[in-house]
């Protein structure tokens, strides 16, 4: 109704104070600190999920045109395995590390203490709106915090999906979701947090750090880069090709912080991967990609604008190899591949984010190292395809990445015992696992001291006779000095 | 007052990279091929500006990706010439600490030179360790035919910032972690304490690798220029408002930072103890810590109304066994840094609602820059005491009418560095450590959990975020890479498109 919408609260300054206010009440009540609470949680984020998966495929499907398989495997099958993990692991998580004590403290026995950080902030991307948004949720939550979540406009059945579910199955009093855009984020970004967690691109991520620093809190930002590929001859050429694929148009149609952004191979082994790649495209989407519903769409207009401009760039129109058709009503792409644009075309030097698949060739596969390294910044992932165990140790050592791929691409997402975060522009911190627990709380060092064991030398007045004593063992080892301290 | 002089020196060693200082003299011997810098004449004053900090960055940029740092033997050689360098110098480094602080002798080789020895020992045991990649555990079928593991690898370029309490160390512990972690890097010493910055400087620029490691001295420009490069982590240790500066400065460049702050550290004091060790330990904390200008020195101390008199007699007593009837006279104590801080803390002694809380103490002289060990009791929560870390020797005493209403009180300030608690009683134990939040704690003494190696050493809140000591020095200049291995084998077709036969 019209006088309903005009009197919707705009979500101001005064709104995002009073809701931290509020939260941290809540917080420091001790509510949120109880291991069953956390488990409460964690176990109603599972059941949201088993009793409301149609409506959240429905969601992402408004949102993006996910296909459902994959909306069912990365946005809701992750993040159960994320809740079932935590559930499994969280006893052992929330107790106490002890740390080994030597003699400069003995006698005495020393923990660090993993505490909850307090009101976190977590603000999620509008490509795997579902995901992203509620797994760093699950970290939170672990830890012991209280949470205000901002999920993407971009994405705005899912984010008001989060609103009505995360209302319904998970405690309001310390878990609250706040829909909107810039006036919003902005609202909540002037607030003081204990941590907030980001994940987007690096021009917000600079704005979401110097928000922070005005308060001291620390930061994860998740952002991007361009993830690259290399590919070694002497390979398994069909698997490759499916697994560049699915890494690529498989998830979210490129449209992924860690997809395969360009490929780099050699001159020679280019024109046998290019076959493979269009034989297993036309496997997996048919002759008229257009038409498949295996694909995501481009998420808007604005994104399939930004896209076009990268294909129309004179330098690179004559570079497609494959694929290049599009339907601007439908916001769709077909899966293409160009093959030796320049390195200072404006596809080399954006993060692609969609289906446009550039290949740079060298003369030798050792030369990839340069290309990746000469673009000065660090990617979130870069992956390479080899059979060769000296050039997969070279790539290990030479090449610095969030995160790398021996084989395959993005699926180290899912591996929970490997922090999931970028390095240099592509970010810092990281989660997954038991990182997410690690990221929310703060580890708190604890000595236990008795009153006995007291020495005197350490003391003033310091006489000549101490300070001999002291010197004597200086040269030495620490053990030497302090027994000497201990008298 | 510590005078801050600009001196402008260059001198190119063999080896071919410059240290820069900004000085009024300006020498030059060779020039190096890396650097085209024009001679200039004597006595032309020349800053380290924006320009040459670019040019520095950039410099140690180039020799990181030469791969130098990486090896194992390049960082164990320059630990190991840091330890001779400490050894060689002692009184040099001495007489620096006493010129800046009026660092007592056992002081400045206990805090500043065996802890920095100590650091340098354990990463040189444990490094090969630490430097070898984690294998961890894959999980599920579909990642059945594959390996992972973590990659430590160094930054790259990184940012040491340091304060004037504890120059020597404090430019120097976070300094080995970098070398430790492989990366090339520039600390900035503290200008307040300048006798320890210029040997400091002239000591790392004769022992270690200077294509490698570098001091630039100054103050406010010179740290401002600085700040602008882009690097590749910044590890700042000072008070919270610089801090934020150097976050801000940091987010333009998505620099990841450490920043070890400070707070306002509190001791609850429970009547259920040794009041003799309790008394002389938190003595020990505060005035035989460089006079209380350390960031987990006892701040203030909390204890019942009750025990409060007798706190303070053993105190007293405690007091005068340190540093005799007359600790004005006492040689083992620092003096106040400058006289800007000891305008500052004559300012929290004289504000009115405090000036009659003196119970001890309360001599000052400015000529020395020296305050005497000065505990007040009952201070309002409001005043300024109350309000800003003090950093200095005085101690305020608040008293409660039940201990665990301490907790509250502590609560109510932002989180600080450290927390002490003394106390024989169990359950107060546990409640404390559970309810109170503190970078680290120690029951029953003061600042010892810094000593050991394997507890993180850090902030939370506004007392800091990032930590260091032991391994954690050497985590925090990582980068820690995660890398999957999969084989060929194991392909799933059934995850592939076209999906319409997918139910669901």
């Amino acid at each position: 109704m019209e006088s309903e919408e005009m009197k919707k609260p705009v979500f101001d300054q005064e709104a995002g104070s009073l809701l931290v206010k509020e939260l941290r009440a809540n917080f420091a009540a001790g509510k949120t600190r109880s291991y069953d609470w956390r488990v409460a949680q964690l176990k109603g984020m599972i059941k949201m999920m088993e009793d409301h998966e149609p409506e959240i495929l429905t969601a992402l499907r408004d949102d993006l045109s996910k296909p459902e398989l994959e909306s069912s495997i990365y946005e809701i099958a992750l993040l159960k395995n994320s809740c079932v993990l935590a559930l499994k692991e969280l006893k052992q998580w929330m107790m106490p590390e002890k740390a080994k004590t030597s003699l400069t403290t003995f006698p005495s026995s020393a923990e660090t203490v993993s505490e909850p950080l307090g009101v976190v902030l977590i603000i999620s991307a509008w490509n795997f709106p579902f995901l992203l948004s509620l797994d760093p949720v699950v970290g939170a939550i672990a830890a012991g915090n209280a949470i205000v979540l901002k999920p993407s406009e971009i994405a705005p059945a899912t984010s008001s999906l989060l609103v009505r579910l995360v209302g319904q199955y998970l405690d309001s009093s310390c878990i609250r979701v706040v829909e909107g855009a810039v006036p919003e984020t902005s609202a909540l970004l002037d607030q003081k947090w204990d941590k907030i967690l980001y994940t987007g691109n690096g021009r917000i991520g600079r704005i979401v750090m110097a928000a922070a620093a005005k308060h001291l809190t620390p930061v994860v930002l998740e952002l991007g880069g361009k993830c690259p590929v290399i590919v070694d001859s002497g390979i398994n050429l069909r698997v490759t090709a499916r697994r560049i694929i699915m890494g690529k148009w498989g998830c979210n149609n490129g449209q992924a912080c860690i997809s395969p952004d360009y490929i780099i191979t050699t001159k020679d082994y280019t024109p046998k991967l290019v076959d493979a790649l269009k034989h297993e495209l036309e496997q997996f989407y048919g002759k008229n990609p257009l038409e498949s519903k295996d694909l995501s769409r481009i998420v808007n207009s604005n994104h399939f604008a930004r896209l076009s401009k990268l294909l129309d760039d004179d330098k690179v129109s004559g570079k497609i190899v494959h694929g290049g058709a599009r339907d601007k009503t439908n916001l769709k792409i077909a899966p293409t591949i160009l093959l030796d644009v320049p390195r200072d075309s404006l596809i080399m030097n954006e993060e692609i984010f969609g289906p446009l698949l550039p290949i740079i060739t060298v003369d030798k596969v050792e030369d990839s190292f340069n290309v990746i390294n000469s673009s000065g910044t660090k990617p979130l992932a870069a992956y390479l395809f080899s059979n060769n165990k000296k050039l997969k140790e070279q790539f290990v050592v030479t090449v610095s990445a969030g995160g790398l791929v021996v084989n395959d691409t993005a699926v180290h997402l899912a591996v929970h015992s490997l922090p999931f975060g970028g390095v240099g522009e592509s970010g810092m911190g990281a989660y997954h696992g038991k990182f997410s627990f690690d990221t929310f709380s703060h580890k708190k060092a604890v000595l236990y001291r008795s009153f006995a064991g007291d020495a005197p030398l350490r003391y003033p007045p310091y006489t000549s006779k101490k300070i001999r004593l002291m010197k004597a063992f200086l040269g030495g080892s620490i053990v030497g000095i302090i027994r000497a301290l201990l008298g | 007052m510590a005078t801050i002089s600009l001196w402008l020196l260059r001198r190119c060693r063999a080896s071919g990279v410059l240290t820069y200082k900004t000085n009024n003299v300006r020498r030059c011997s060779q020039f190096s091929s890396s650097y085209q810098l024009s001679t200039a004449t004597v006595g032309e004053k020349q800053a380290f500006d924006v320009d040459q900090a670019a040019s520095l960055v950039k410099d140690l940029r180039n020799n990181f990706h030469s791969g130098k740092t990486k090896s194992y033997e390049w960082r164990v050689v320059q630990l190991q010439r840091i330890m001779r360098m400490l050894e060689e110098n002692q009184k040099k480094i001495v007489e620096a600490l006493y010129k800046d602080l009026a660092k007592p002798e056992p002081e400045s080789f206990f805090w500043e030179i065996s802890i920095t020895n100590a650091s340098c020992k354990l990463i040189l045991e444990q490094l090969k360790g630490w430097m070898m990649p984690e294998k961890v555990q894959t999980n599920s079928a579909t990642m059945s035919l594959s390996s992972a593991e973590i990659v430590s690898e160094p930054l790259g370029v990184v940012l040491v910032i340091s304060p004037w309490n504890f120059p020597l160390l404090l430019s120097l512990d976070p300094v080995i972690g970098a070398i430790a972690a492989g990366n090339t890097v520039v600390v900035k010493p503290s200008e307040i304490s300048s006798a320890t910055s210029s040997v400091l400087s002239n000591l790392l620029e004769e022992y270690v690798d200077n294509s490698a490691i570098r001091v630039v001295e100054g103050s406010v420009a010179e740290t401002s220029a600085l700040l602008e490069q882009k690097w590749d982590k910044i590890f700042f240790t000072g008070g919270e408002r610089v801090g934020r500066i150097v976050m801000a400065a940091a987010a333009k460049h998505l620099t990841p930072v450490v920043l070890e702050l400070g707070g306002k550290c509190p001791a609850i004091v429970d009547s259920n103890v040794d009041l003799q060790v309790a008394a002389r330990r938190i003595t020990a904390g505060k005035w035989a810590c460089n006079n209380g200008q350390i960031c987990i020195g006892v701040d203030y101390i909390i204890t019942t109304k009750e025990f409060a008199p007798k706190l303070i007699e053993a105190l007293r007593n405690e007091l005068e066994a340190c540093f005799g009837k007359d600790p004005m006279e006492s040689k083992d104590r620092s003096r106040i840094v400058n006289s800007s801080h000891f305008k500052r803390l004559a300012n929290l002694m004289d504000e009115d609602k405090v000036s009659d809380k003196i119970v001890l103490g309360g001599q000052r002289d400015e000529s020395q820059l020296q305050i005497a060990p000065t505990i007040l009791l009952n201070v309002p929560e409001d005043s300024l005491i109350m309000q800003e870390e003090i950093f200095g020797p005085l101690l305020p005493i608040l008293t409660v009418e039940n201990l665990e209403d301490s907790i509250e009180v502590i609560n109510r300030k932002p989180k600080p560095l450290a927390a002490y608690l003394f106390s024989d009683d169990e359950q107060l134990k546990t409640k404390f450590v559970q309810n109170v939040s503190a970078g680290g704690m120690t029951i029953n003494d003061t600042r010892r959990h810094v000593f050991v190696s394997g507890l993180p050493f850090g902030g939370v809140g506004k007392s800091g975020m990032g930590s260091y000591h032991g391994k954690f020095s050497f985590d925090i200049f990582c980068h820690k890479k995660a890398v999957l291995y999969r084989s060929f084998a194991g392909d799933d077709k059934m995850s592939y498109p076209p999906y319409h036969t997918y139910k669901g």
